[in-house]
């Protein structure tokens, strides 16, 4: 990281450049980490938008955004980022356009259409080379509809769907590994509260050519029911306790960007969430809280055996 | 004048190649493949400079095409059947971008039962999306209509999408005698694309396609587009007579046959058209006062050329490739409609059913067609709509039946 010109939290951009009034929900995790990647991708940049929460950040008449947009639909959003790639590359090569006009093509997703709908089209544009920055902001659940289960959503979890005692059955999909199994350029997970490593990140990659994945961990106050306020709280807590691993695919190789050498208990960063409350009230349900645990373990003995 | 003997896809890729297309998001479907064979063929040899991507399915290769189209190229793709509803979503959605491109759909019946020859429900299927549609007979007209097509959606008083069709097998795998025009003389009829406002420059940002809250606005940008599909008939009128100009080949809305003075007209889309203006003259020639009128616009409805056409005739005999279950033919719907209430509207507008799934429609269907609506004419009454179905076919069914082990009298396995 010697080469990064973020050494410190000093060295982030004191003012964010996307614009403030949006739909958003106060606290979203989603908008906290969209401001750091913005801030560094800058305007240059046209986002293509699948359906989702950041589809009301631009509504007619008004944006956010200092660059460009372009709303697609849940499933096809990377195939926008290839027709706008694609078109940009002809007009560049023809010479109907200068340089100096050229874009950074951006897909923006939630993790419904990321994990679920959207795979196919992704699975596609990575295999097809495509010039490109996926950024997912992965709120565990179809959070614009009112937090329904999705292939994100983690064990345990209650949602709109899954109300009954155990909450969701199913387990968390690795998007990172499915992603990195196609050998893209780059992959990377992130959180808005680590500012710092997210930043790194995001120069990292937009310095690179080819495609190029973000997920990015969204805390979201309605759908895991807690206090606005705790939002960057719940999301160090989930690096320090080794639920989200932040982590980078580069090169054909997996590395760690931040080790909990002393790892929090997971029921330390279950416990802020309401989502989880049935796993602690009325009575304690250690199997559940075990295997969640269990699992982080697993995750982690792979890497530091 | 040299003709070239071509099929109706190879006449769909000359199309595409005199329109000097920038951009082609591809996907192979049956029975259009061969369009987009042609074009990657050319591409190897250097004889067209576009650039090809082949997508993963037809709903991310709409949204590919219409996202180019949005930042500033000349598009065309091409699709048929399954895959026409496959990409439906974005049909509707990249109409409402208003970012003109040109889409070929090779006309074949829809699933179930799964089949690839033709007919007319999944080009109907896209009635309602917002992009224009002209329907094609010959191959010529297929050459034709894409230059044509581009036109029509690149207009500053359209901007839309526009798709051509042409059937299956009958017209993509039919070799006509075809003239390929000039290319110079069609870079004279149509100029490179302007994009105007709809692009994506880094000096000039621009939001496309955003989210309204509302009806308000909702309506506003829907009625945009309805009013801009509107003006296309009018402008379709314009450039089809500037294209005659150019090569010698006029189109309208409409293509008629022997129907001025014709008593009783048959209306069909597409290359079965053919096969009644056949029949046409086999009627007359036994003393009958028949003609044909052939939409090429589906969509804008040329209402007012219609009424034109079939102003005072005794009886119109509608005949539809398709079927919209629990209603009936599409298109005799759409003709109802327009002719409803207005002067001198023929008394009977009869409905048929044919030609579904590349099933014929021969010179004896017509002449029973042509009976059963004289009739009607006679009893000033319209009958109810009929499914065109051989005594023949339905034996050759039975028999299908037999070797599955089905038997029809069960009750709940066959009506």
């Amino acid at each position: 990281m010697s080469e990064t010109r973020f050494q410190s939290l000093k060295d982030l951009p004191a003012a964010h450049l996307l614009g403030t009034g949006t739909a958003m929900c106060a606290g979203c995790g989603a908008l906290e980490a969209l401001h750091g990647i913005y801030d560094i991708l800058g305007e240059k940049t046209v986002f293509i938008n699948a359906a989702g929460c950041m589809t009301l950040l631009s509504v007619y008449p008004y944006t956010p955004f200092r660059g460009s947009w372009l709303y697609t639909a849940m499933a096809s959003a990377p195939a926008g980022a290839q027709g706008v790639r694609d078109a940009l590359d002809i007009l560049l090569e023809k010479k109907r356009i200068g340089p100096e006009d050229d874009l950074q093509t951006v897909v923006l997703t939630g993790d419904g259409s990321a994990y679920g709908m959207g795979l196919s089209a992704t699975s596609a544009a990575i295999e097809r080379g495509l010039d490109f920055l996926y950024i997912c902001y992965d709120n565990e659940g179809y959070g614009n509809t009112g937090h329904q289960s999705s292939g994100a959503t983690p064990h345990g979890a209650r949602t709109a769907t899954c109300k009954g005692g155990h909450g969701f059955g199913g387990y968390k999909k690795d998007l990172f590994a499915i992603w990195a199994a196609h050998r893209p350029a780059y992959v990377a997970t992130v959180v808005g509260a680590e500012p710092l490593d997210l930043a790194r990140k995001v120069e990292k990659a937009k310095a690179m050519q080819g495609p190029r994945l973000l997920i990015a961990l969204a805390p979201c106050p309605t759908g895991w029911d807690y206090d606005p306020r705790e939002t960057v709280k719940i999301g160090k807590l989930a690096v320090k306790s080794g639920v989200w691993p932040l982590k980078e695919y580069i090169g054909g190789k997996t590395v760690h960007t931040k080790l909990p050498r002393k790892r929090l208990p997971v029921e330390e960063y279950l416990k802020t969430q309401g989502r989880f409350t049935h796993l602690f009230e009325p009575q304690r349900d250690e199997q559940t809280i075990q295997e969640i645990q269990a699992r982080v373990d697993a995750y982690w003995h792979e890497f530091d055996g | 004048m040299k003709r070239t003997l071509l099929t109706g896809n190879a006449a769909a890729a000359w199309g595409m190649r005199l329109a000097g297309v920038d951009y082609l998001p591809a996907f192979p479907i049956t029975p259009q493949t061969e369009i987009i064979e042609t074009v990657a063929r050319w591409i190897d040899t250097g004889e067209i400079d576009c650039r090809m991507v082949t997508l993963e399915s037809e709903h991310s290769m709409i949204t590919a095409a219409g996202a180019a189209a949005a930042t500033g190229v000349r598009v065309f793709s091409a699709t048929s059947s399954q895959g026409l509803l496959y990409g439906m979503e974005m049909l509707y959605t990249v109409a409402g971008w208003r970012a003109p491109f040109v889409l070929v759909n090779v006309s074949r019946g829809l699933s179930s039962p799964i089949t690839l020859e033709p007919d007319h429900n999944d080009i109907f299927a896209a009635r309602d999306s917002g992009f224009l549609q002209i329907h094609c007979a010959t191959c010529q007209e297929v050459l034709d209509s894409i230059i044509l097509a581009y036109r029509l959606a690149e207009d500053e008083r359209v901007r839309l999408p526009v798709i051509v069709n042409l059937d299956g097998f009958y017209l993509s795998f039919t070799r006509e005698p075809v003239e390929i025009p000039k290319s110079e003389t069609v870079a004279r009829f149509l100029p490179p694309f302007d994009p105007g406002n709809v692009r994506f420059r880094a000096s000039e940002p621009v939001s496309q396609a955003v989210a309204v809250l509302g009806g308000g606005p909702y309506s506003y940008f829907r009625y945009q587009a309805h009013l801009a599909a509107m003006n296309a008939t009018s402008v379709f009128e314009e450039i089809g007579k500037e294209f005659e100009e150019f090569f010698g080949r006029g189109y309208g809305s409409l293509e008629t046959y022997r129907s001025d003075d014709a008593e009783l007209v048959f209306v069909m889309l597409g290359s079965f058209a053919t096969k009644a203006k056949d029949a046409v003259d086999r009627l007359r020639a036994a003393g009958q006062a028949v003609g044909l009128v052939r939409p090429r616009l589906l969509r804008p409805f040329p209402a007012d050329a219609f009424r034109q056409a079939l102003a005072g005739k005794k009886g119109v005999a509608v005949i539809d490739q398709n079927l919209s279950a629990g209603s009936g033919g599409i298109l005799h719907r759409e003709l109802t409609a327009a002719l409803y209430g207005q002067p001198e509207t023929p008394p009977v507008l009869a409905s048929f059913i044919g030609g579904l799934g590349g099933r014929n429609i021969g010179p004896e269907d017509f002449f029973g067609i042509a009976a059963e609506t004289s009739q009607a004419i006679a009893a000033g009454k319209t009958p109810p709509p009929r499914l065109l179905f051989s005594e023949g076919e339905l034996k050759d069914v039975r028999q299908l039946q037999a070797i599955a082990g089905i038997s029809p009298e069960k009750p709940g396995r066959d009506a």
